[in-house]
């Protein structure tokens, strides 16, 4: 049997008394914490607040409340070249959506139902475009339908015999690309998420019961996959309405995107229509996202 | 055709190898099915037993070897077009729909009209006494409903023959014990070939017609229950159903269905010979002679016969209700010897204490001479 050897003895020394009282040291912590983290809230919403309270504001310009109004919006509406570009984000977000979802979630499918070699390599691959900087994945995707636009010029000139004056892809075309290939990766995020913990048994049944690959397909991986392509779509939809950067790189003339068309207004300084685009624009993204949260809770 | 099998076979299974990679994991298995056979595929896990299972529903392809379902090869028939059903050992019930799409799925798969669905899935309800629940979500039942409503969306289709992946493993040992009953009624009721794997002996001794024992890919035995086990062909099948003693040695005489054994200490042990008609023991050989606890008995003067017969000091006694279990000392061997309770067994003054010596006995008949 051994002896407990005393504290004391061990070189350990009691505080006969604390600094600061125990209770008033725990309220200082907790109301530091509360400061820092109301702190962080007005550093994220603040700018977005002002933003929007100013698209109210019936003054021309300057940071001086004049009174409400609605006038901005109105104008805003009635603005032929923004509702243009709006329209113009809304077709390539819809379009590149359709496309990010279908080839997302088939290689999701893919990736999750087959092995071979490095898989865990091939996987990053998919989805390095989340992390890769937008300005080098806009500068790349400019060069290459530059090569792609000078291929064509070469081709159209040996065909034809005539050199064409311009040849450029760039445009619809190029953008849809470019939407789906930085949406993608979220697509296959979301659906690879929720096949993680998808009970391949149930396409077992579902053929033991009859069913051929293609309605095993349609009625029961589908539909349980749902929640998760649902909300990669929601997730690409916002992305591509958003994105400006690598628009801005592979957009040709005429086909300017609704950030495109707000940066170019930029130029010509800050006016409160500007803030009611914003708005809108957030006011239609907060939506979005919040339906992709509705149904994925919906399904848990 | 020479290799028809014959009218009543529902399933059979003709030399099937199955191999993942390298490994076998169905090791030439050759078996029949008899028609409304209740059939258990019994063994541990890894043995191979899911492996047929699936290999009959149409989930994997043998590497070699062929699956009949009456009389007709299988080949690489998909699932859907085999007429055979699954209960999953998940249940696999459909997560997002209710109880009656559930059971209606493979119907409408196969083209039913509407009416006739809802009337037969009506009906599979009734058999399963679940009717109440239809419109319920699998998630809100729990695991015996789900159970039988997985039965109920096999059954419905009235296939030829219904495969059972451990279906009763993820109930309790009650709801078990009542699943057991009902799934064997149940079978009789509908009169379809239930093809049912376990690796419980028990469930298989209480519910099947017939066992095939498998291990390590092949099956080592086919027969009733009663077949199995009181006359397992090898020390695999003794030892997996029920318990039993091993006794080793080496054969010094066979008489007609009997031969004797000599242990390493010398003593003569006699039993049936075993194990299948190919399976003589010669003398010189090693063999092992199996005997079941419940088929020994321990008594305080030498018995008048004295084959089998051996001085053995009591090593412990346990008490388990319905028995007195007893280990005693044969040498260096512990022999387990099951007395069932009596007034006798019950009386700490009457019965053996542990460091007493006794005399054990069993019939020749009781015990098992086993060369493999």
């Amino acid at each position: 049997m051994t002896q407990a050897t005393p504290s004391s003895e061990l070189g350990w020394k009691r505080h006969s008394k604390p600094l600061v009282p125990y209770e008033t040291s725990e309220k200082l912590g907790r109301f530091s914490l509360l400061a820092i983290t109301l702190g962080a809230f007005a550093f994220l919403y603040v700018p977005i607040i002002v933003l929007v309270v100013f698209s109210f504001n019936s003054a021309r310009t300057g940071a001086v409340w004049q009174g409400f109004t609605l006038s901005w919006y109105e104008r805003m509406i009635n603005n032929e070249r923004l509702i243009d570009a709006a329209l113009k984000s809304l077709v390539i977000a819809t379009v590149s959506t359709i496309i990010a979802v279908i080839i997302g979630t088939l290689t999701a499918l893919a990736m999750e139902r087959y092995k071979f070699r490095s898989k865990g390599a091939w996987d990053a691959l998919l989805y390095m475009p989340v992390i890769v900087p937008e300005i080098v994945m806009g500068v790349s995707l400019a060069m290459f339908f530059g090569l792609v636009s000078g291929g064509v010029k070469a081709l159209v000139t040996a065909v034809t015999g005539v050199e064409p004056e311009v040849a450029d892809v760039r445009g619809f075309g190029t953008l849809v690309i470019s939407h789906v290939a930085f949406s993608m990766p979220f697509v296959y995020l979301t659906v690879r998420a929720r096949l993680a913990d998808f009970d391949t048994t149930l396409e077992e049944a579902a053929k033991d019961l009859g069913a051929n690959e293609m309605r095993t397909f349609m009625r029961i991986t589908l539909p349980l996959l749902a929640p998760g392509i649902i909300s990669g779509a929601l997730l690409a939809l916002t992305l591509s309405i958003d994105d400006f950067i690598i628009s801005f790189f592979v957009n040709g003339k005429g086909w300017n995107t609704l950030p495109i068309y707000i940066w170019s207004a930029l130029k010509q300084g800050v006016t409160p229509e500007i803030n009611a685009v914003s708005t809108a624009l957030l006011l239609f993204s907060i939506l979005i996202v919040t339906l992709s949260v509705v149904i994925q809770r919906r399904q848990q | 055709m020479p290799d028809t099998p014959t009218a009543d076979i529902g399933v059979e299974l003709r030399d099937v190898v199955k191999k993942f990679g390298e490994v076998a994991a169905v090791d030439h298995v050759s078996l029949a099915v008899r028609n409304k056979e209740f059939f258990a595929m019994l063994g541990p896990s890894g043995c191979g037993k899911t492996t047929c299972l699936r290999m009959i529903a149409g989930f994997e392809r043998p590497t070699s070897g062929e699956v009949y379902i009456n009389g007709e090869a299988q080949g690489a028939t998909p699932p859907f077009e085999r007429n055979v059903n699954t209960v999953f050992q998940s249940y696999a019930l459909f997560p997002h729909m209710t109880v009656a799409q559930n059971v209606a799925f493979g119907l409408e798969m196969r083209g039913v009209a509407a009416p006739e669905v809802k009337r037969r899935v009506g009906e599979a309800l009734e058999l399963v006494r679940l009717p109440h629940l239809a419109s319920r979500y699998p998630k809100q039942m729990s695991g015996g409903q789900q159970q039988r409503v997985a039965l109920a969306r096999a059954l419905v289709n009235r296939p030829q023959v219904l495969l059972l992946d451990e279906p009763l493993g993820a109930l309790d040992q009650k709801l078990r014990k009542e699943m057991q009953l009902e799934l064997k009624s149940l079978q009789t009721q509908v009169g379809i070939t239930f093809v049912f794997v376990t690796h419980d002996q028990e469930e298989a001794l209480t519910m099947s017609d017939r066992i095939c024992v498998m291990s390590q890919g092949h099956a080592l035995q086919v027969g009733t229950p009663v077949e199995i086990y009181e006359r397992p062909n090898c020390r695999f099948v003794a030892d997996f159903i029920g318990e039993t003693n091993f006794i080793d040695g080496t054969v010094s005489a066979v008489n007609g269905d009997f031969a004797t054994l000599k242990t390493a200490a010398g003593m003569p042990v006699t039993g049936r010979i075993g194990g299948g008609p190919d399976a003589r023991p010669t003398v010189g050989a090693n063999a092992t002679v199996s005997v079941r606890p419940e088929k020994i008995t321990l008594a305080e003067k030498a018995p008048e016969s004295g084959v089998n017969a051996h001085e053995v000091r009591v090593f412990s006694v346990g008490y388990v209700g319905s028995d007195t279990r007893v280990v005693v000392k044969l040498g260096d061997a512990n022999i387990d010897v099951w007395e069932q309770n009596s007034v006798s067994t019950l009386d700490p003054n009457y019965f053996f204490r542990p460091g007493e010596t006794a005399w054990l006995t069993f019939k020749p008949e009781n015990a098992l001479v086993l060369t493999s």
